[in-house]
């Protein structure tokens, strides 16, 4: 079965790759990474008391969702939206399993409603005042995948426009051994019915069941860069977005299924 | 594409109120809470919890020893519960492995194993030996396990949207078998008792002291519970009752306080009443979310007064399984389906004066009657929300 979609916005960032023209000039090997590492983005979706605390998932989800969204030329509002994250907040994981080891009396309330899945997806639809649905979604090693599938469906049933992000943040304390994860790495798409009006590049999705999966590796000077994030597998369909020639790919689904894309 | 119906033709639960559907009716009938006063781990707050017995001491077969944890055992209690595995068993012999996709809703998934390792750390701070298995320390542990346990091969995804996860993998299911992509669907949610969910959300002050009241002017807050349920979603089968529609939506409120007047919960229902070709006097009964939080029946009473004839019935049934959090949304669709199959709705356990926001349709008592279409609502944490119908098998 074949899903097909039109790509209407990109956006990345991650710390030595920080936004989508940087990141697609490192794959295509234009120009060299940058040498300094970005601070992170500031949510500026937010209120201002709320930027500065604000966990590093929800910074790293609402800066790529709105460039993608920029890039679409589309208003968040009217969007429904997919999020996918492998972990999800691996620091507020932390802070909750040690709390809970030693004062579990003391969790914080604000660190609780935070450490849910959806987190990023909730500011996210609380700052741009977005009723469209969202969802939040983890498959361990084919997050990346599984959230492509489910956004591309979601466009050829409904017939509408959708978000997708992904993103991945740093693993702290013991956890860190169990789900390993380095540095900040997010990616958002805006993918969208295809359309004979608009010219825009476009994705085929078709699913195979295979023997064992053999995704197509990273190899641009970009893949060194977030291979310790648990959001890497992302990075081969972002370097053939960032060719500008028709590219096709393979993306693992699970141990025994494999997404096929071709990037039009 | 059109929204098409589903034949659910197998479907169970396991929760404080009882393993299985037979054990699920009885409690409903005989209105038998499943609650018991908190005793769950070393320091106890002082509330009720709907605890699944036994967990402690049925570690997973050998051959699935590396999921093992609490969620997963409740899991596989689940699985191995009204001959369910066996439906899904069947299913994948008939469609393929890799044509019967897996989505399951979770809100902490297994953090109570990685809660358990810190607090079990040895003096280097390392993750005791036993609980070194990545796969428990992440959320698609459930869906992972139970994809495995399934010997299924296709798309395994787990959603995890807090109290609206399992509600929500109807959703994302029909939309995977309405484009071809599987043929057939294992939903369902599981979540487990863990230090997590009772110590967060006693600090938002939202646990009650007492058996909770959905809907009571005197309800104090929620008990949390435990809960695994499971249903196969088929294109086409002789029989089976239906999923005949579902709607997603969001408050844009805020993190953990519904929209005071419902936006997202009305716009959920219009969706889902819409897919389902069906108007408000159509439903004969509701699930009601009924968490027995002071703003949540608040606004869904007033939802239910608003938008529906005295003539459906509509009731929480939280007072017998407590707030299962990401499992809530497969628990109250399989107590639905019950409603539906055997005809008796649920009243409300432990309600006694109705809050003024109540309309006729919340019901005290159970009702014995003729009923062919329900709806189950869930509203989540990050204001999400999913209204699922379903319809009579005929």
């Amino acid at each position: 079965m074949t899903l097909r979609v039109a790509i209407e916005g990109v956006s990345f960032w991650a710390s030595r790759l920080p936004g989508w023209e940087t990141a697609r000039a490192v794959m295509t090997g234009e120009q060299p990474p940058p040498e300094a590492a970005s601070t992170r983005p500031s949510p500026t979706l937010l209120a201002p008391t709320e930027r500065r605390r604000a966990p590093d998932t929800v910074a790293v989800a609402l800066e790529v969702a709105a460039r993608a969204c920029e890039a679409a030329g589309r208003k968040p509002s009217d969007l429904p939206s997919v999020f996918a994250s492998t972990h999800g907040d691996l620091a507020i994981s932390d802070y909750m399993c040690s709390t809970l080891a030693t004062t579990p009396a003391l969790i914080s309330p604000i660190k609780f409603h935070n450490s849910v899945h959806n987190a990023a997806a909730g500011y996210w639809s609380i700052g741009t005042g977005s009723l469209a649905p969202y969802t939040a979604i983890s498959s361990y090693l084919y997050t990346f995948a599984e959230g492509l599938v489910e956004a591309a469906t979601q466009v050829v049933c409904e017939q509408r426009p959708v978000l997708y992000v992904a993103f991945d943040i740093e693993a702290k304390g013991a956890l860190a051994t169990m789900a390993s994860s380095r540095g900040l790495l997010g990616a958002a798409l805006v993918l969208a019915p295809v359309s004979q009006a608009r010219q825009h590049r476009s994705l085929m999705l078709t699913t195979e069941s295979v023997g064992e999966c053999h995704p197509t590796p990273a190899r641009s000077a970009a893949a060194p860069l977030v291979a310790d994030n648990a959001l890497a597998p992302c990075l081969p369909f972002f370097e053939a977005l960032a060719s500008s020639q028709p590219r096709t790919l393979s993306l693992a689904l699970g141990r025994q299924m494999a997404l096929n894309v071709q990037v039009n | 594409m059109q929204t098409r119906p589903l034949r659910i033709t197998a479907y169970t639960l396991c929760s404080a109120a009882g393993d299985g559907r037979a054990a699920t009716l009885a409690a409903l009938r005989e209105r038998r809470t499943g609650l018991t006063r908190n005793d769950f781990g070393a320091s106890p707050i002082s509330t009720w919890i709907g605890r699944v017995a036994g967990l402690e001491t049925q570690p997973l077969p050998a051959e699935f020893a590396n999921w093992d944890c609490r969620n997963n055992r409740l899991a596989w209690r689940g699985l191995t519960t009204d001959r369910f595995i066996d439906a899904a068993r069947a299913a994948r012999d008939r469609y393929g492995a890799h044509r019967v996709a897996v989505v399951m809703g979770t809100s902490t998934s297994s953090i109570g194993a990685s809660e358990e390792a810190y607090a079990r750390l040895d003096p280097d701070g390392r993750y005791p030996a036993d609980l070194r298995r990545p796969i428990i320390h992440t959320p698609h542990s459930l869906g992972d396990f139970v994809q495995y346990a399934l010997g299924l091969t296709g798309l395994s995804v787990t959603v995890a949207t807090a109290c609206s996860s399992s509600a929500k993998v109807f959703a994302q299911a029909e939309r995977l078998i309405r484009t071809g992509l599987a043929d057939a669907a294992v939903v369902g949610g599981v979540d487990s008792l863990c230090g997590s969910v009772l110590f967060g959300f006693n600090s938002l002050e939202l646990v009650s002291p007492e058996p909770c009241r959905p809907f009571d002017v005197e309800r104090r807050g929620i008990n949390l519970g435990e809960a695994a349920g499971f249903a196969l979603l088929e294109k086409q089968a002789p029989r089976g009752e239906w999923l005949l529609g579902y709607g997603e939506s969001n408050d844009a409120h805020h993190m953990s306080t519904p929209h005071p007047e419902g936006v997202g919960a009305r716009l959920a229902l219009s969706d889902a009443l819409a897919r389902a070709g069906l108007q408000p006097a159509d439903i004969d009964y509701i699930n009601l979310h009924g968490t027995a939080s002071q703003k949540n029946d608040e606004v869904e009473a007033k939802l239910v007064a608003d938008l529906f004839p005295a003539t459906t019935c509509a009731s929480s049934t939280k007072g017998w399984t407590g707030h299962t959090l990401g499992a809530a949304g497969i628990v109250e669709a399989a107590i639905s389906l019950i409603a539906l199959e055997h005809q008796l709705l649920p009243g409300t356990l432990n309600l006694r004066v109705p809050d003024l926001a109540c309309g006729p349709q919340i019901q005290r008592d159970n009702v014995q009657r003729e009923a062919s279409h329900a709806l189950s609502f869930s509203f989540g944490f990050g204001g999400s929300n999913c209204v699922l119908v379903f319809g009579r098998d005929r």
